[in-house]
């Protein structure tokens, strides 16, 4: 796929949760090139003396018609926290899109589940959106450490159906993504996650143990993004491979986890 | 527009702009946002005889205004080069360079000769000044009888354009540039990255896999600047400059330090577009004060 560096523009900055951002953004230039759900930008930091390199964030929501195309940031650290200060006008300039997204469904009839954790079920919803677009109604089962972490469950709600837990049970059911009930009741065919590694480690070992073919997106430092550094490798059953470029999204067979 | 062509050593550039190995993969990667036909040279990764696996995971630290790496020369080596990517690359519209390292002076010599055959491949880059594998690399570009040991065996052993590429952890990066001219180099690149460190202080442990890491970006450039100005005063082959080189600017201090050409690293994964706006840059300054050619700027600084 082709790759563009855009100045986008920002049209919408809101804050949907304390830690977390939802920007939106237009590109002035023209339409938006063509995208997958779980690839991502690399956006450039503009303003912020301590960071140098660009940020790698998964496309959230991208919408061809309105020439918008969204980002779901959590502040962690100095890169994200500048994008705060992003206002409506902004200049917001993207590389994208990059690396290798999600598999989607090849037929109406087989059923994804989309598990996010955290800020992981950023990329979520854009494949929620493109699966609809194909006639297949997603499920998700999205995780948060309590309720305050768990943002824009509506968004998520109007693409299909969506389980929930909290690790301190003060929404949906109490514990971790793995242990929800609707794993015991339905059967997927397949199940794409995003999350902190332990969560995605123990979605994989579930679906390996139903045999259920599992995707995850990892999260490895990145410099360039585009391949040509090899800063960002995860260590394979095929060797060393960019996670920029091969990734973000791997078959869990793919893994030495 | 002025005359931007520069010849380094019987190699023609259509301008004074290269990219930097590992920084910008085999060109391909970059494809999208530039017209590579604009650009004086690629060099590309760093390939070695044998494959490589390279360090593990985390090879990258940030820091300030640049960045650790500690790929180690991660490649699949030079049989695979020639086969699966030589065919890909060779039709690109501009010097295609291969950066080479080893483990002694026959391995260069060998992965040389290799690349000696590939007709669209107009020079080597040695690099005798990686910091981050523990042969060969930075042990052969530290002193001058090993970096004049691998200059010898590779240049018996390759006919056409030999750059040798300085490493700058050296107490005296002048003297490895005449043993390297001495042993036959055809031209000299410098700086390679800086021996850095970085430590997280809450994991209470050094970032890096291997603990060190090569440093690059804008950080490096006075020092840099510093070397190939030294370099470029004590030996009669044309010197490459590179080092923290992110516009324009950049690029004309190194020009008037005396370099021929210069290679652009780092800069590429801030602005993917950095190297046709540097040779863009440097028309201008050239048309601005007067100068019908390049070369007259070269080493204009006293
Ligand atoms: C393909 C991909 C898609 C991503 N998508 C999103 C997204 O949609 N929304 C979102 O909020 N985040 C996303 N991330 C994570 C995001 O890139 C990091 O949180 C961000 O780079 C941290 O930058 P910082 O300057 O704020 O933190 P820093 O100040 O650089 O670091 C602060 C802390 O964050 C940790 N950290 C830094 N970089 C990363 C990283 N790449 N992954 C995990 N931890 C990191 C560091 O270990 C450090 O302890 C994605 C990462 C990748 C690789
Ligand atoms: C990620 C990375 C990988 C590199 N790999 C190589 C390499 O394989 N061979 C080499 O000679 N130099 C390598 N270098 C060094 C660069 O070519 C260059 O000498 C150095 O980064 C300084 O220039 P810069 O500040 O413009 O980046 C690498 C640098 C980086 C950042
Ligand atoms: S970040 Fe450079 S290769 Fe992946």
């Amino acid at each position: 796929m082709r790759k563009y560096v855009l100045d986008l523009q920002v049209t919408s900055v809101e804050q949907p949760g304390e830690r977390y951002l939802l920007l939106d953004a237009t590109n002035p230039a023209g339409p938006l090139p063509e995208m997958n759900p779980g690839q991502f930008a690399q956006l450039r930091i503009d303003d912020n003396k301590d960071t140098f390199l660009r940020r790698p964030i998964s496309l959230h929501h991208v919408d061809y018609e309105k020439n918008e195309v969204s980002f779901l940031v959590q502040k962690v650290g100095k890169g994200t926290a500048s994008l705060w200060q992003k206002r409506p006008g902004s200049t917001l300039n993207a590389i994208l899109p990059l690396g290798r997204g999600f598999t989607m469904p090849t037929s109406a009839e087989q059923k994804f589940l989309l598990v996010g954790g955290g800020v992981g079920i950023a990329p979520l919803l854009f494949m929620g959106e493109a699966m609809l677009k194909m006639g297949v109604r997603p499920t998700f089962l999205l995780g948060a450490r309590s309720k305050s972490d768990l943002i824009r469950l509506d968004a998520y709600r109007a693409l299909g159906e969506v389980y929930v837990t909290t690790e301190d049970g003060s929404e949906g059911e109490k514990g971790f993504v793995t242990q929800h009930s609707v794993l015991q009741r339905e059967k997927f065919d397949n199940i794409s996650v995003c999350g902190p590694k332990p969560m995605m480690m123990a979605m994989a070992c579930y679906a390996k143990q139903v045999g259920t073919k599992c995707e995850v997106s990892l999260e490895n430092m990145m410099a360039c993004g585009l391949g040509a550094c090899l800063c960002c490798v995860e260590d394979t059953k095929d060797g060393n491979v960019c996670v920029c470029k091969e990734g973000p999204v791997f078959d869990v067979e793919k893994l030495k986890w | 527009m002025a005359d931007l062509r520069v010849n380094i050593a019987g190699l023609e550039l259509v301008n004074p702009v290269l990219t930097a190995s590992g920084t910008f993969g085999y060109g391909i990667e970059y494809q999208d946002f530039i017209d590579l036909s604009q650009l004086g040279g690629i060099i590309v990764k760093g390939t070695t005889l044998q494959p490589r696996e390279g360090n593990p995971y985390p090879r990258m630290a940030e820091t300030a205004q640049g960045m650790l790496n500690c790929v180690g020369l991660q490649n699949k080596g030079v049989d695979y080069f020639c086969k699966q990517i030589y065919p890909q690359i060779k039709d690109i519209k501009t010097n295609m360079i291969v950066n080479v390292s080893g483990n002694s002076p026959e391995d260069y010599a060998e992965c040389a000769a290799r690349i000696n055959e590939l007709d669209c491949i107009p020079a080597i880059e040695l690099n005798i000044s990686c910091p981050n594998v523990k042969h060969g690399g930075m042990a052969f570009g530290t002193t001058t009888e090993g970096a004049s040991s691998v200059v010898k065996a590779v240049r018996e052993a390759y006919g056409k354009t030999l750059i040798v590429k300085l490493s700058p952890n050296v107490t005296s990066v002048t003297d490895i540039a005449l043993a390297v001219q001495d042993a036959g180099a055809d031209a000299v690149s410098l700086i390679n990255t800086l021996m850095g460190m970085a430590i997280d202080i809450e994991k209470r442990k050094r970032v890096l896999s291997i603990g060190t890491g090569g440093l690059s970006g804008p950080c490096i450039k006075p020092v840099a600047l510093r070397m190939v100005y030294q370099v470029a005063h004590a030996v009669r082959v044309p010197v490459i400059g590179l080092g923290g080189i992110s516009n324009a600017k950049d690029a004309i201090e190194f020009l008037l330090a005396g370099a021929s050409a210069i290679e652009i690293g780092t800069a590429n994964f801030l602005d993917p577009t950095v190297s046709v706006k540097v040779a863009k840059g440097i028309d201008e300054y050239l048309e601005k004060h007067g100068f019908k050619s390049v070369n007259e700027i070269v080493g204009l600084c006293e």
